[in-house]
Parts: structure tokens; sequence; C-alpha cells
């Protein structure tokens, strides 16, 4: 059906580095030299896929990226749901980031439970011209009287506050002590800070190191008796419930989830962490941080895994297994076993539907390759992918263990860019974000947006994949592609043609 | 285990199974160092309590799930009611990807911008260097006919000033010297995205109007008969300025409407993206100082640009997003009045449709109390329009409404029996509003989808108008102006009213009367 299918790979190379060259036209001459390094089509064998990554965007360009609080409020602690999150500074950051991501938990809202809700400071001029720690102090005994059954405060620093000079960390501490030790966590994820969301993971990541694991005494009793099979998942947002049809899985070969980072998290599961024999680590960008802090300091390995897709997610489980006993060995092929005929019978209602179309996407965290292998076991083929905010790591494993040969790699691409990629690849389905989703809508090109799953989910684990795999059949079959072109203005579209 | 390829469950039933309840349960037993259940009991009671609504309405400093969202939204707004137009946002990008998702989610289309991508060494240079990239990648890149520049409060803390950036920018040749660059700081930590409309379109005019920031001689004012429409910030903006353009075209009168997103947030699928569709033409901007009069149909979005035009010579008229019979009435006596022609007999027609509409249902509306939250002319309109009906509006809140917007809310709550026992709540968030709809509860609440909360957690059935409406689909479509608007406000709260009615008369051999199918 797709054009790439047609051509050898040294054609479809050829053929994209023409289409990089062209799209780097548009610019300004410095700008192109600047671009050009975060194109690439990838060479099978190479480490990386040949892109710079983690720069600074340039600006006027339409990035797609958004900035450090959105990594820190939006990823990290905002699902830690039995705690408050100010979003410290002006309004709008917490507003147009309130209860978009769909990071599932149970509880009840407003009383023990607060995701879905925005706290702010809201910030007025006068708290620019005098400063807004007052105010901060403020606002904790306010939320304490109103909310008495928070287990804990998150400041989510906004731009102006480290231009200010606001002391942010003070106010915490003095009310931390004023509240018996309670957990108050200062955030300084600025939006100004770093490059994109990427800084914001970080420095989220060591304010739980900092803030959390550092304020737990040393003989503190555990809550709960360990067990020799306590991991961790680190790095799901549940988001559909993307965790807990994770966690279903490793309960069943045998392990015990002591702790979900973060998606319908709470405190308490932050503090047991330190306590697990293994964490085990899905999206590797925005928590290796403090995974390696905590295999350095508690000793506690980190496997990183991918429940994308029965081939993924049985590697993953194998991987996972072999650092416990023949026990856990046991219980992951059982499981494996288990969803086997559910898997067969998903892929054979729905390969026939979707075998051989081509995909491209670009997402952020781990998705621009870890839902590879998914595709793949649809006989999908992803042609183009890319990450909003990755480092040379992320590039590094992708290259290594999932793209193929000529696929077409682009770094925090331009809205320019994608469209022109698209419109010259004609894939048959484009996976990225609300932001593109219509873009490709309107041009015909079937979409589901790869970060809330266009509303559905959840894509993780066995059970995911059945939704996975019907909703990208339902994008791409979809009975509304073919009345994009009025019939009476109808005119073949030779590309497809030659390819059908 | 509950999945199966022939009938996938997705999270809507998937996780209700024994499976993960179960595990559900021992998590949040082992592992959550849940809250005693009785305390959590106790603590939602006691949220309901007048106790709780006084320690709530004292709050000073925090704010809870407020109804008003940051000045460059409404920026962004503006620019792409423009023909040809990207909006450019100078400061950190991450707002502009937070605008771009918000406007998306609620028209369900694509928005087009760009940010300036000021970072860490923006903050302490300042970001001319971004300006003067950034204005040059955008213009070759995407071909625009007008770029408007507005801030966020990153660039707006550290004081840059756009009229010497953007200066300096086309010395530098990163745009042609006479190309458009209007512009506007729109600081998010004063007013909201209504303030940011006002400050953008004001930027915009006074571009054209006077002179282009010293670089043209100023536009003489040569007035002629046409007339202007400023719609404001509007989720239904594509549905309301098509039936604005209707209601002109009737008239005859001739007419620019000043920021027109008819188009660009309903641009058609056919294989074609189209960044920029329809606006209001550049000269069009321009020749708009000419006119007659404006109309401005929402005051709050217009406090400066209504004043600057009126300054021009301009006779000006500043409506509050009229709903309903009287408020439509007054906007056609306005455009007549203003234009010196007659209603035209269609719209009368029209008008007594709307009338006979209210004549047939006013009955089931009559005397039902309503809580009303959302921008403050849009609250205006409606409460209007609900005492037009013989509603109570009880509650009318808006985070971004001022003393004067609730002084005005409570001069018309005077003109009517049925505002009697109403009162506005100005700056007030819906935390607020969820203890006065527990404390002083009402038939029905009107907002925006984040009221769906409120729906939750009190049982006060939600009716949606406003903006953003991210749940449900094509709103924005509809008008809610002019008489057809109101037919269309009209049925949408009357539907609700009915489906209300039917759920609670639905229980067989307990409430099998009242479930009537003639009504």
């Amino acid at each position: 059906m797709s054009l790439a299918q047609s051509q050898s790979v040294a054609e479809i190379k050829a053929r994209n580095k023409e289409i990089i060259d062209e799209v780097l036209k548009v610019y300004p001459e410095k700008t192109a030299k600047r671009r050009a390094k975060h194109l690439n089509v990838h060479e099978a064998g190479k480490s990386d896929c040949g892109v710079k990554s983690n720069i600074k965007s340039i600006p006027g360009v339409m990035t797609i990226r958004g900035c450090a609080y959105a990594g820190s409020k939006g990823v990290v602690w905002g699902p830690i749901k039995d705690m408050i999150h100010i979003s410290h500074g002006p309004v709008g950051c917490g507003q147009y980031s309130w209860a978009a991501r769909r990071n599932y938990y149970i509880g009840t809202t407003g009383i023990d439970t607060f995701v879905t809700m925005q706290f702010t400071s809201d910030f007025q001029e006068k708290d620019i011209v005098f400063g807004g720690d007052k105010k901060l102090a403020k606002i904790m005994d306010e939320i304490q009287e109103l909310f008495p059954l928070n287990n804990g405060i998150t400041v989510q620093s906004e731009c102006p506050i480290g231009l200010i000079g606001d002391d942010i960390e003070a106010v915490s501490k003095a009310k931390s002590k004023e509240y018996d030790g309670k957990t108050i966590v200062p955030v300084r994820c600025e939006g100004f800070r770093g490059v994109s969301q990427s800084l914001g993971h970080h420095i989220a990541n060591d304010a739980i190191r900092d803030w959390i694991f550092d304020k737990i005494p040393a003989d503190a009793a555990p809550r709960f008796e360990p067990s020799p099979y306590d991991v961790a998942i680190i790095g799901d947002y549940n988001i559909g419930g993307d965790a807990w049809s994770s966690r279903i899985l490793l309960e069943e070969m045998g392990l015990r989830v002591v702790a979900q980072w973060s998606g319908d998290g709470s405190l308490a599961e932050l503090e047991a962490t330190p306590k697990a024999k293994l964490n085990v680590l899905h999206c590797y960008r925005s928590m290796n941080y403090i995974s390696r802090h905590m295999e350095e300091k508690y000793g506690i390995p980190w496997c990183e895994y991918n429940f994308f897709g029965p081939s993924k997610i049985a590697e993953s489980l194998r991987k996972i297994a072999s650092y416990f006993d023949d026990k856990i060995k046991e219980g992951a092929e059982r499981v494996i076993a288990k969803y086997q005929p559910l898997m067969d019978a998903v892929i054979a209602k729905y390969r026939p539907r979707l075998e051989g179309k081509t995909v491209m996407l670009y997402v952020g965290g781990l998705r621009p390759r870890h839902v590879i292998g998914a595709y793949e076991d649809l006989g999908m083929e992803v042609v183009g992918t890319g990450y909003e905010f990755a480092h040379n790591d992320d590039y590094q494993r992708t290259a290594q263990h999932y793209v193929k040969d000529g696929t077409i790699i682009y770094d925090d691409v331009t809205g320019y860019e994608f469209e022109k990629f698209v419109e010259k690849i004609q894939p048959d389905l484009v996976g990225s974000g609300i932001k593109e989703k219509y873009v490709f809508q309107k041009m015909g090109v079937p979409f589901r947006q790869m970060h809330s799953w266009d509303y559905s989910g959840p894509y993780h684990g066995y059970d995911g994949f059945a939704i996975f795999a019907r909703d990208m059949d339902m994008a791409i079959n979809s009975p509304v592609w073919k009345m994009t072109q009025a019939p009476w203005k109808a005119a073949p579209k030779p590309t497809l043609l030659a390819a059908e | 285990m509950p999945q199966s390829a022939d009938n996938v469950l997705d999270h809507f039933e998937l996780f209700r199974g024994p499976e993960y309840q179960q595990m559900l349960a021992n998590k949040k037993k082992m592992f959550e160092n849940p809250r005693d259940p009785a305390e959590v009991e106790r603590v939602r009671e006691w949220a309901k309590t007048p106790e709780y609504k006084e320690l709530n309405f004292a709050r000073e400093a925090l704010t809870v799930n407020p109804a008003k969202a940051c000045q460059p939204l409404g920026a962004v707004f503006v620019a792409v009611g423009f023909e040809g137009t990207i909006p450019f946002v100078h400061g950190s990008q991450g707002c502009v990807a937070y605008y771009r998702s918000h406007l998306s989610r609620h028209f369900k289309e694509p928005s087009s911008c760009v940010s300036s991508s000021m970072t860490e060494d923006a903050a302490v240079f300042g970001g001319l260097n971004n300006m003067i990239d950034g204005l040059a990648n955008t213009y070759s890149m995407y071909k625009p006919k007008m770029i408007a520049v507005s801030t966020t409060c990153m660039a707006e803390v550290i004081g840059d000033d756009l009229n010497a950036f953007i200066k300096t920018s086309k010395e530098k040749g990163s745009v042609p010297a006479e190309f458009d660059v209007p512009f506007a700081h729109t600081p998010a930590f004063v007013g909201s995205h209504v303030t940011g409309y006002d400050n953008a379109l004001k930027g915009i005019l006074e571009h054209f109007w006077d002179g282009k920031a010293g670089t043209a001689p100023k536009l003489e004012r040569q007035p002629n008969e046409s007339i202007n429409f400023i719609g404001g910030f509007d989720g239904y903006t594509v549905g309301n300025t098509r039936e604005v353009k209707r209601i002109f075209n009737l008239f005859g009168v001739d007419h620019t409407i000043l920021v027109d997103n008819s188009e660009v947030f309903d641009t058609p699928t056919d294989g074609e993206f189209r960044m920029y569709d329809g606006g209001t033409t550049l000269e069009e901007a321009a020749n708009a100082l000419h006119a007659k009069g404006t109309i401005s149909m929402q005051e709050y979005c217009t406090e400066k640009t209504l004043p600057m035009i009126a300054n021009h010579g301009q006779q000006v008229v500043a409506l509050n997003h009229p709903v309903g019979v009287g408020g439509t009435d007054r906007f056609l006596m306005e455009i007549a009045r203003i234009t010196g022609k007659e209603i035209p007999e269609e719209l009368a027609k029209e008008r007594g449709r709307l009338v006979d509409a209210i004549a047939d249902s006013n009955a089931h509306i009559h005397g039902k109390k309503f809580a009303i939250y959302g921008d403050p002319d849009l609250c205006l309109g409606l409460a209007a329009f609900l005492l037009e009906l013989g509603a109570e509006p009880t509650h009318v809140l808006a985070t971004n409404g001022n003393q004067k917007w609730a002084d005005k809310v409570q001069a018309l709550f005077d003109t009517s029996p049925f505002g009697a026992n109403c009162k506005a709540y100005p700056g007030k968030d819906l935390w607020h509003m969820r203890s006065l709809l527990f404390t002083e509860p009402v038939d029905f609440l009107i907002g925006n989808t984040y009221g769906k909360y409120l729906e939750r957690d009190t049982g006060t059935p939600l009716i949606r108008i406003g903006f953003p409406v991210f749940d449900r689909h094509h709103h924005h479509r509809r008008p809610v102006w002019g008489y057809q608007g109101g037919m269309n406000v009209l049925i949408t709260i009357l539907d609700k009213i009915f489906d209300e009615i039917d759920r609670n008369t639905n229980v067989p051999s307990k409430t099998d009367y009242s479930f009537d199918i003639i009504r």
C-alpha cells in the first residue's frame, strides 16, 4: 500500500536525504546549519542515530517542546495523588496543564486525593514586585486548613520565581518545621531552565532525592514487611491506566509492586522505594536519574523494560525475571503463556488489516522507540521517528535496538519539517501529540495521539496491546479517510495508486 | 482475564473487573498508607458545611480551580483572527506549547503559534537575539503576512522592550522594514486571557492606525458608513462570527469583523492543511479606522481597545456578551442606531420565533435556580437570558471579574424580581463555587468543562456553556449570539432540564408516574 514498500533501502535512504536537504532550504543559512544536525537518515549498525539532541530550540521555528515546569509538575510530580502541587506563579501554567494528562488514580478528589485539581498562587503584579514568599507561606497555611488530609505539598516553580529571587526553600523548610516535619518539597522547575521538559524531569527527580529520601530517618521502620520480590515501577504515569495494566503482569509473575512512580502514586510509595529489590524502569528519559541514585546509594539495581506489544513484553518479563529466582522465572513463562492465546487472537484479527502500513512518530520520553515493536507485532513499519527532548543515550537505544536501516530521524522537529516529511513520505499513520493531530488529519492522514492515547488506553501490557491494535485499526481503516476528496474533484494520487 | 480480541475493553470497562479491583484494593491497603476511611468521610462531609464555606471564603492567598487563563492566550487568539498572521510569543517556549494545546483541545483544530524560546542565558542578557533570530526564522518558514508579537511573564519580568527589539530586528534584516509586526505586552500576572485579548487587539489597531511604531505616517480618519465588530475572546467564535456576518448582511451594512477566527478555527478536512485561513485582512484592519462606529460584544475584552477607538473619533458600543431576546434586541438596535438602517423584517421574525420558543417552554425553566461561572461578559449575558426565562441566576461567579463587574451584575439583578436572591462573586474560583453549591444549592450549573468536577461532587447537573469545552465536541460551531444563538442556548438548557426530569423519574415500580411521554 505505501510508497516505501516498492522501494529498496538504498532508494529510501536517497529519497529521505533528499527530503531533508529540501526541507532545510526554507531556513535562513544559520538556522539551516543548526537544524541539519538534528535530521538524519539512520544507517544500520551505527551506535546512535547520528543526530544532535538536548540542544536549545531555535527561536521562531515552532518547536513542539514544552518546558521544565511541564516536565516536573506535568510529568513527574503531578500524578502523586495524595500531595498538593502548587503551581507557583501566574495562573496560566497550572491552568493549561490542569488534568490534561489523564494520570489515572483512585481516591476522593479534593479530600485525600488532588491530582485533577489546579492549586495556584495566581501571581499578581505586586507579587512580582514585592516577592511571593509570604504569599507562599500563607498558601501552605490555607492548604493545611482546607485540605487537612493532604500528605504533603510541593512547590512547582513557574518562570518568575527564579527571576525575582524568591526563597521557596526557606519557606518550605520553615513550614515543614511548623507542621511537624510535614513533607514540603520546593522544586526549581522554572520554565526557562534547560531546553525542554527534560531538565524538569531531572530537577524533579533530584527534589525527590533531596526532600523525600534524604529526610527519611535511617532507622525508620518500613510500613510493611519486606519480601525478596519487592519491585517498584518507575517511569509509568498511568496514562489511561498504563501502570495498572503493567502492575497486574508483574504481580501475576510473583513479584510484589511496592510503589508506582508516579502514576497513581503516593508519598508512602515514594518513601518505600529505597527498600525495593529492583526498580523496573519504563520511561528511562524522565526517571533514570532517581534510578541511578537509588542504585548508587541503596544498591538497588534497575532494569529497563518495554511493555508495548507482545514481543517486547515477553522479552521484558524474562529480563525482569532474570534478576530473581526460578519461582519468578517460571512465573514469567506462565504469564507469557497465559496471554499468548489473547495475543494470537488480537494479531489474527488486526494484522491482516494493518499489514504493511507505515507509521511516522514524533513523541517524547520513551515512545519514539518503545512503540516500534508493538507496530511490528501488527505487521506495520515505522519509517520515521523523533524525540521532543531526548538525549544521546535515547538515540543510542533507538539505533541499537529499534529502528530499521533508512528510517528518517528528526530531533526537536519543527512544525514545518514534520509537515513536509509527512507530505513527502505519505505514511499510513502519524503518531504524535494534540498540536500535531489536526494538522495531519486535515491533510487526510490518519492520526493517533501518542501522549494521551487519544483519550483511550491503557496501551501498556497485554490488556493494553489489544486496545492499541484496535485503536490503530480504527484510525487507519476509518471510512472518513475515503471521503476527504469531493467526488467531483477527486484526482488520482499517483504515488498511492502506483503502490496499490 | 477480562480482555478479548472480540470485545476489546479499554479504560472505561477494563479496570472494573475483579482482577483489577482486587489489585487496586491491595495496592491501597498495603502501600499507599491510606487515611482512615471514616476520617475521609468525616472531612468529605465537613467540606460541605457552612463552616467550611466560611473558611473557604476567608482564603486570601490560595487559588483552587480558577476559571481563567493568562494574557498571552488571549493575544494568540487575537493574532490568528487576522489574515495570514502568525502569533509570536516572546519568552519561554513551554507557554506556547500550552496555548496551542489549549486552543486545539477546545476547537479540535490546529493552532499555529511560535515562541522566541528564551532560556537561562536570555534571562540574564535579555531576549533581543531570540527576537532577531526568531522573527527571521518565522518569516522565512511560514511566510506570514503579519507577525503579531506578545509576551510571556518571563520576558515581562526581565523587562524586555518589544518596541525597541522589533525595531532592532528590522534593522538587522530579520523581516523587511515595511513588514507588519504589531506587538503587545501581555504579562500573565496582570488580568487574564480577556486582558490579553484587549492588549493584543489594541496593539494591532494602533499599529495600523497610528503610524506603525513611528515608521509610517499616521492614518487620517475619513469617516465612512461602515461599522466594526469585535467579538472578544469567545469559545463560540466560529458559529458566532458567521451568525453576526449573516445579521450584518441582512441589514445590508458595510462591516468589518475585527478578529475573525471563524475560518482558521474551522478548516475543512480535504487533504490540505491550511495554516492560515480567512481572518480580517490587513487592509480591513487599517481601514477600520474610518468606520462610523465599533460594537464590542464583550466589554471586558475591550476595556482599553474601545476607548482607544473612541479617541480616534468613532462611536463605540460595549455590550456584555448578549444572549437571548433583550441582549440581541439591544445589539440590533445599536446597529440600527449607528447606521441609520432599519432592522430587517427577517430578524424581527427570528425574534418572534425565539419568543415563541420561550413561550412554549418557559414553564419548565421558570423559578429554577442556576449557578453560572465564566468570563465576566459571558456571565452577564447568560444571567440576563435566565432572568428573561423567569429563572434565577443565583450564583454568578467570574474569577477574572472585579468589583465593578459585580456591581454591574447586581444592577442587572435589580432589574428583575427573579434577581432578588441572586449574588455576584468577583475574583472567586471553582472551589468557592463548590461551597456555594453545597450550602446554597441550585438546580443547574452553567460553566465550562471543568464544571464536571463540581457536577460530580455536588450532584448539580452541568450545562456546558463557556470556554474551554474539551469533553464535548463541536459546540463552537453553533452560535450563541443573535436570536438563533439564543434559540441554541435555550435548547441546550431545556435538553438538560428534560434529561434530569427523566433521570429522576425512571425507576420502575417506584416513579412510573411523572415519566411522561409528553412534556
